[in-house]
């Protein structure tokens, strides 16, 4: 083949593959968000209600004739184990990111890293599993409760997070660069303060990306959540009543409902919601990215 | 022949430096520091006078599998022990290094933060303590209306002159400065020796390591030459370049290498 058709060739099987993810991501987008829209447009559901309604019971009519499908329940829930459950991880994952980078940096690299690598690739259905089989029972034998709600759903988070945000931590540590502690240490400061006030200090920027990436999954986990959060669509009066999520009222739905059907557009709208927030979150780290970089340019 | 003088601020006596216990990169050197004085190590590249200078905190300690040999001896006290509290030693012992080590924080806390993290609290002294160390480095006019901004937002040569300010706010006796203006522009430079000088004539014993042989005779009053992990040959700064006794100085000094 001559040189020019070949290059020819080359840019239009690459500008394809981008055209093709391009399309997808765009009709993805679209499509959730057309069929979540449904609901307000074509059933009459109004946004406030649907937004800030305290009952969610689809297939029972409310004064207006319009099924009630207020869905702060979930969002609460949503919330509340995607923060708990950062509340829980982030302390220890930076405990063990400084452990790893400042003190034992040849078992972090060898032994600690892999690891914990080994614990994201986990299927969620297991982490679910023994969720179920190990959190709900310990919550059970102290509290009297059922064990289901937001705090097993917390806990159960709170572990598949952790490899996460534990490993981002760990690179985040690592790059603060050998410098920045030698400064420290030729101030007089000792190895806790240089830690304390230079390294945790100069990577803040990054282990917030972390955080917020685990947030992100943890907002989005469906499966391990529905296993373990007792799946009732009230608003938390405390961590130990069951309790439900935008992604658990998802799941458990989404099979039993006809396309079309008020219901099923309720479903969608849950659904863009969820990537409404994960766009939110992806949009903070970006930010926080780019403040990150100007600051060190 | 110490007999007669003052007890130096520094002295080393058969310091070794070696890395993973066999290689032994520098050599048993014996100097000795004065106030107010100020000694430029000078040499090849590799040749072991920043590893030298680095034995003078006890930098090398925060480095693993390095070991530090021989007496390092501060106002006549051997301090290169395990029982010698080396954050402690630091406080008086400063260091500036080749690249310019801003921390992520205001200008202020930059300056401020080895008094604060040594216990100074009143907010007169910090105040203080901040205005005369930076003036001190030379900075003062250039940041005194922008303190509380952000310490990265500095040129190369306002940080590490503002690095500078760092070190003597914790009042040092000795400063160490690994090749500071090797990242400069000459203005920069220019300012950095004249804080050099203004620092000896404070009393601070000053210790410079330097691959600029102009910058040693201007701002050095004695010089030691390094080569290949050896001290070679110590003097006044003049008389050593004037009439080098040892031939691989006379060759470093002619450019016959390095």
């Amino acid at each position: 083949m001559p040189k020019h058709r070949l290059e020819r060739c080359g840019l239009t099987v690459t500008g394809a593959c981008v055209a093709l993810v391009t399309v997808l991501v765009v009709t993805l987008i679209v499509m959730v968000a057309s069929h979540g829209l449904a609901t307000f447009a074509n059933d009459g559901i109004a946004v406030g209600d649907f937004l800030l309604g305290t009952t969610w019971n689809p297939h029972q009519a409310d004064a207006n004739g319009n099924p009630t499908v207020g869905a702060l329940p979930m969002i609460c829930g949503s919330f509340a184990v995607t923060i708990l459950s950062t509340v829980i991880a982030l302390p220890i994952a930076i405990g063990s990111a400084i452990f790893v980078v400042e003190v034992a940096p040849g078992f972090g690299r060898r032994v600690f890293q892999p690891l914990i690598e080994l614990l994201v690739g986990i299927p969620s259905v297991v982490y679910g599993l023994i969720g179920l089989s190990v959190v709900v029972a310990w919550t059970r034998s102290w509290s009297g409760s059922t064990g289901y709600g937001i705090l097993s759903a917390s806990i159960v988070l709170a572990v598949m997070v952790l490899p996460t945000v534990t490993s981002l931590s760990i690179d985040a540590l690592a790059s603060v660069p050998h410098e920045y502690r030698e400064g420290s240490y030729a101030l007089g400061c000792t190895r806790w303060q240089t830690i304390w006030n230079v390294v945790l200090r100069s990577a803040t920027p990054s282990l917030m990306t972390a955080t917020i990436l685990g947030m992100t999954r943890a907002f989005g986990e469906s499966l391990a959540v529905q296993m373990v959060i007792g799946n009732s669509a009230q608003i938390p009066g405390s961590l130990l009543t069951p309790a439900s999520t935008l992604t658990s009222v998802l799941t458990m739905g989404m099979g039993n409902e006809a396309m079309g059907t008020v219901y099923n557009d309720v479903l969608w709208s849950l659904a863009l919601l969820l990537m409404a927030m994960s766009l939110v979150f992806i949009l903070i780290i970006h930010l926080i990215g780019g403040r990150g970089a100007v600051r060190h340019g | 022949m110490s007999d007669d003088r003052v007890t130096p601020v520094l002295e080393t006596r058969g310091c070794t430096v070696s890395y993973d216990l066999t290689h032994e990169a520098l050599h048993p050197v014996d100097l000795s520091f004065e106030q107010g004085g100020t000694t430029a190590l000078i040499g090849p590249s590799g040749c072991g006078k920043s590893t030298f200078l680095r034995c003078l905190n006890l930098m090398n300690r925060e480095i693993p599998r390095c070991r530090v040999g021989g007496d390092i001896l501060y106002h006549g006290e051997n301090v290169n022990s395990t029982d010698v509290d080396t954050f402690e030693l630091r406080k008086s012992i400063g260091m500036v290094f080749q690249q310019p080590t801003p921390f992520r924080k205001s200008i202020r806390e930059n300056v401020l933060f080895a008094p604060k993290r040594h216990g100074v609290t009143d907010k007169a002294v910090l105040d203080e303590l901040l205005e005369t160390s930076l003036r001190r480095a030379a900075i003062w006019d250039e940041v005194k209306d922008k303190l509380s901004r952000s310490a990265l937002a500095l040129s190369g040569g306002q940080q590490q002159r503002l690095c500078i300010a760092r070190t003597l706010a914790m009042r040092p006796d000795v400063v160490l400065l690994d090749e500071p203006c090797s990242a400069l522009d000459p203005i920069s430079t220019f300012s950095v020796e004249e804080t050099i000088r203004d620092m000896a004539a404070d009393g601070i014993c000053v210790v410079i390591v330097t691959h600029n042989m102009e910058q040693a005779a201007r701002v050095s009053d004695r010089t030691a030459f390094f080569y290949m992990g050896q001290m070679v040959e110590c003097g006044p700064t003049e008389r050593l370049f004037a009439s080098p006794a040892d031939s691989r100085l006379e060759d470093y000094l002619t450019g016959r290498f390095g």
